[in-house]
């Protein structure tokens, strides 16, 4: 956290990272509305494993993704730590906001663009369009996501109507 | 005067816009044999107010422009021409023009000058060729009386706010001067100290005397664009003028004093131009109405959701606390419920905005197009008052367009075909509104040539969209038409036939939560009839609990909940579950299995809700019956996607979020698995 005090060099980019099944993930930081606790949502009908369903955010209606499900992670009991991040994503040139489930938030890393290593191509046993890239924060693998290909490639992408 | 006078932009654009629709509708109402003297003032005062707006503005090409427009029209208005139809093509060709420049402008784009430049040509071509002998009912223009030569006495006290709404007194002066000799008096006697002076202020007032052959109402034409901002007195002499008395009825102004014109109906008030009487003029539909963003109401709806909610956390509250709590409070509660629930009707009453919004633009698209397919058209319209929300109001227009040039293209013949057939040569289109329950129906229907089954089947084979051995009924046939890409036109025009269309009507329509229908008769002709949610705001809902989730019903599709009892249930051919209902079979859908939810009864009893949905009936097995509530719709497709079966969300009392059931969509999906 020491570093996100200091002035930002141009071209930093701010990253929340959360954890999720012992791995560590990333969001951008500019994209993220809030953080709150887990709650009891309503279910969809006949909607993918992992869309949890919605709640109402300050009246507003914003779907629940569980990320483990998503990412084919061992699914865990939600507890104490369980948080869910409001995000805002881009689809279509139309904004959406969007809850992700994870295991907890971990903390704000600001990542040099030169420090971003692509992701190393598994061929098509790994889907890797929605990493923006690698990152290594105080010595522990950070994966960056990018959340509007998240979102379109697969994530919203296979729900009915979309 | 440095005033910053874009800030008014926005309402003069408005207005503007607004005023070439009256003047639109007044030419196409305009009878080319006897025009009505009233229809053409109409059509001149929009000319004069867009002029002294645009001038004032800086907008030079339009009043330009306009400038032509109004000496054309001056000249009709005089009756010193007559309204040819190449006369009231060319308005209406103006009137597109102005519309264009004022989006140019609006937007900041450069104009099409060349255009403007041609069109404005034509004009001054039209007055230039005018004919020199005046028509006969002018005859009698010498016989006005030119001893006494009429004086006005002009009184006009500006406004401290004059010079704020962009008013420019000169300007006026100018254009009285072209009505006559002109003296001014400026009377300088509110003038304050210079050092209290507000330059932005007008403390000015002006006497003037105007002798000439002119008549009140184009006097007060030059101060129309001031309405409000000003106190205008006109006093004539030598003019026989009916008392001020008369002035509350509108009544034609004197006899004419010098031109011909056939007299305007203008209310002859000489007392200062108020606010009603501004109302009195420019027509019925505003009396006392004041322009609101549309923003400023949605937040206002919103607010009043979310009230909505808060109170009904309160009422659920007290109802759990009901033994401690005190009855003052019980009461208040009940009373914050009524008021509440008035509250947000009456939000929801001001978004409500007449069909004849949509409808207006119809007769000019219509004669236009008629006019280039050479076909006559007559358009009949009816239930234009019926009111609907401005959200359903805004997205209909374009199915309905589409619909209205589907008729005319495909639908209506050519008068040469129309009386071979032994009808009359110019078909009638008739766009009618109605309530039908809680839905509004808006109909479509012409007496063409219908819809050619053999045509359509033979194209559906060609494209592939059905197998060469597929039999169709009627409705079947007619439902391809809205398969995307499908188009019979002989040949693509730029009017239809490029396959882009009904099945965008279709798409539309659905998404407003509505459904179309079609019926037609071979050589009688068409009828699309268009169902639309009143709103897509609230609605009456009937929770009803399947499993830990509740859902709402949509109250006005549930015909009749009851209990089930043992045996009321029977198979039909072992899959299908039906009951008896009135003498009926029904459909029996266990609402647990099409959503995948456990079931606290495991089917063994709990509550049958008959509903019915695209004129479909079911019995949907549910758990439990809650409370019924009014519902605000949230929409999902916002931050989620479409979800079949269900219709939306909305925000329960407790915080929670309830789904809105979509029962047209049930049934259907109930029906692909009963059949898969």
């Amino acid at each position: 956290m020491s570093e996100a005090a200091h002035e930002l060099k141009p071209g930093v980019e701010q990253f929340l990272t959360f954890a999720l099944g012992g791995e560590e993930y990333g969001v951008n930081i500019l994209r993220v509305q809030g953080i709150q606790g887990w709650d009891r949502c309503t279910a969809i009908p006949n909607t993918p494993p992992y869309v949890l369903g919605v709640i109402n955010l300050r009246g507003a209606i914003v779907p629940i993704v569980d990320l483990r499900r998503r990412f084919g992670l061992p699914a865990a009991e939600f507890g104490p730590t369980t948080v869910v991040i409001v995000v805002k994503v881009a689809r279509q040139r139309q904004e959406r906001t969007l809850g992700l489930v994870v295991d907890a938030v971990s903390e704000v890393c600001n990542v040099q663009p030169e420090d971003c290593k692509p992701p190393p191509d598994f061929g098509a046993s790994v889907e890797t369009g929605f990493v923006q890239g690698l990152v290594t924060v105080n010595e522990r693998m950070v994966i960056l996501l990018d959340i509007d290909k998240l979102v379109s490639e697969g994530l919203l992408g296979a729900l009915p109507g979309a | 005067m440095t005033l910053d006078l874009t800030q008014f932009h926005g309402v003069f654009f408005e207005e503007s816009f607004e005023a070439l629709d009256s003047m639109e509708a007044a030419l196409l109402k305009l009878d080319l044999g006897a025009p009505d003297a009233e229809l053409i003032n109409t059509v001149f005062r929009v000319a004069h107010s867009i002029k002294g707006g645009s001038a004032t503005f800086g907008f030079t090409e339009i009043a330009s422009f306009t400038h032509s427009l109004e000496t054309l029209l001056d000249e009709l208005r005089g009756a010193r021409m007559q309204v040819t139809q190449e006369i009231s093509n060319q308005l209406l060709k103006s009137v597109d023009v102005m519309r264009e420049m004022l989006r140019a402008v609006q937007a900041k784009q450069p104009l099409d000058v060349q255009r403007v430049a041609d069109v404005q040509f034509e004009i001054e071509l039209i007055i230039a060729r005018k004919p020199q002998t005046p028509p006969a009912d002018a005859a009698f223009a010498p016989a006005v009386p030119k001893a006494a030569v009429p004086r006005w006495h002009i009184s006009l006290k500006p406004f401290p706010q004059f010079f704020a709404h962009g008013n420019d007194p000169l300007r006026m002066f100018e254009e009285l001067g072209k009505l006559g000799t002109l003296e001014v008096k400026a009377d300088l006697s509110a003038l304050p100290a210079f050092a209290d002076l507000d330059p932005q202020s007008c403390h000015l007032a002006w006497t003037l005397e105007l002798s000439g052959t002119s008549d009140e109402a184009s006097i007060r034409q030059v101060f129309d664009w001031a309405e409000g901002d000003c106190a205008v007195e006109i006093r004539g002499e030598n003019i026989p003028a009916p008392t001020p008395a008369a002035a509350a009825a509108p009544q034609p102004a004197p006899a004419p004093i010098a031109t011909p014109a056939p007299a305007p109906a203008e209310p002859a008030v000489s007392a200062a131009l108020t606010q009603s009487e501004a109302q009195a003029v420019s027509g019925v539909n505003e009396a006392g109405s004041i322009r609101v963003a549309v923003e400023k109401i949605d937040e206002l709806m919103n607010t009043v959701g979310e009230l909505v909610i808060t109170q009904s956390m309160l009422t659920e509250l007290g109802r759990t606390l009901e033994e401690t709590l005190p009855e003052t409070l019980q009461l208040g509660l009940a009373e914050l419920e009524r008021n509440v629930r008035e509250l947000q009707e009456s939000v929801m009453r001001v978004r409500m905005l007449p069909i004849s919004f949509v409808f207006s633009r119809f007769p000019r698209m219509v004669r236009d197009l008629a006019q280039r397919l050479g076909k006559q058209v007559e358009l009949l319209i009816t239930g234009e008052t019926t009111e609907l929300d401005k959200t359903v109001l805004e997205k209909i227009g374009d199915p309905l367009v589409h619909l209205v040039r589907n008729s005319i293209d495909h639908g209506l013949e050519k008068p040469e075909v129309r009386r071979a057939a032994g009808k009359p040569a110019s078909g009638s289109l008739r766009l009618h509104a109605c309530h039908r329950g809680g839905n509004i129906a808006v109909e479509v229907s012409d007496d063409g040539a219908g819809l050619n089954a053999e045509r359509i089947v033979a194209k559906a084979r060609a494209r592939n969209l059905i197998g060469p051995q597929d039999t169709l009924t009627p409705e079947q046939t007619y439902d391809l038409i809205f398969a995307p890409g499908f188009s019979t036109a002989e040949q693509t025009t730029d009017v239809s036939g490029r396959g882009v269309g009904l099945d965008v009507v279709k798409r539309n329509v659905k998404e407003l939560g509505g459904s179309i229908e079609l019926s037609s008769e071979p050589g009688r002709g068409a009828r699309f009839v268009i169902t639309l949610p009143l709103t897509l705001a609230i609605v009456d809902g009937q929770s009803v609990a399947v499993g830990r989730e509740s859902y709402i019903v949509p109250l006005i599709s549930i015909i009749e909940s009851l209990q089930l009892r043992q045996g009321s249930l029977s198979r039909v051919a072992g899959r299908g579950e039906v009951f008896a209902f009135r003498g009926d079979y029904v459909p029996v859908i266990r609402l647990h299995e099409v959503f995948g939810v456990p079931s606290a009864r495991e089917g063994a009893d709990g509550i049958i809700v008959v509903v019915e949905g695209d004129g479909r009936r079911a019995g949907l097995l549910v758990d439990d019956l809650l409370g019924q509530q009014q519902v605000v719709i949230k929409s999902l497709d916002m931050n989620f996607g479409r979800v079949d079966g269900v219709s939306g969300a909305t925000i329960l009392g407790d915080g929670s979020v309830a789904l809105i059931l979509d029962l047209p969509g049930i049934i259907r999906r109930a029906n692909a698995r009963a059949n898969a």
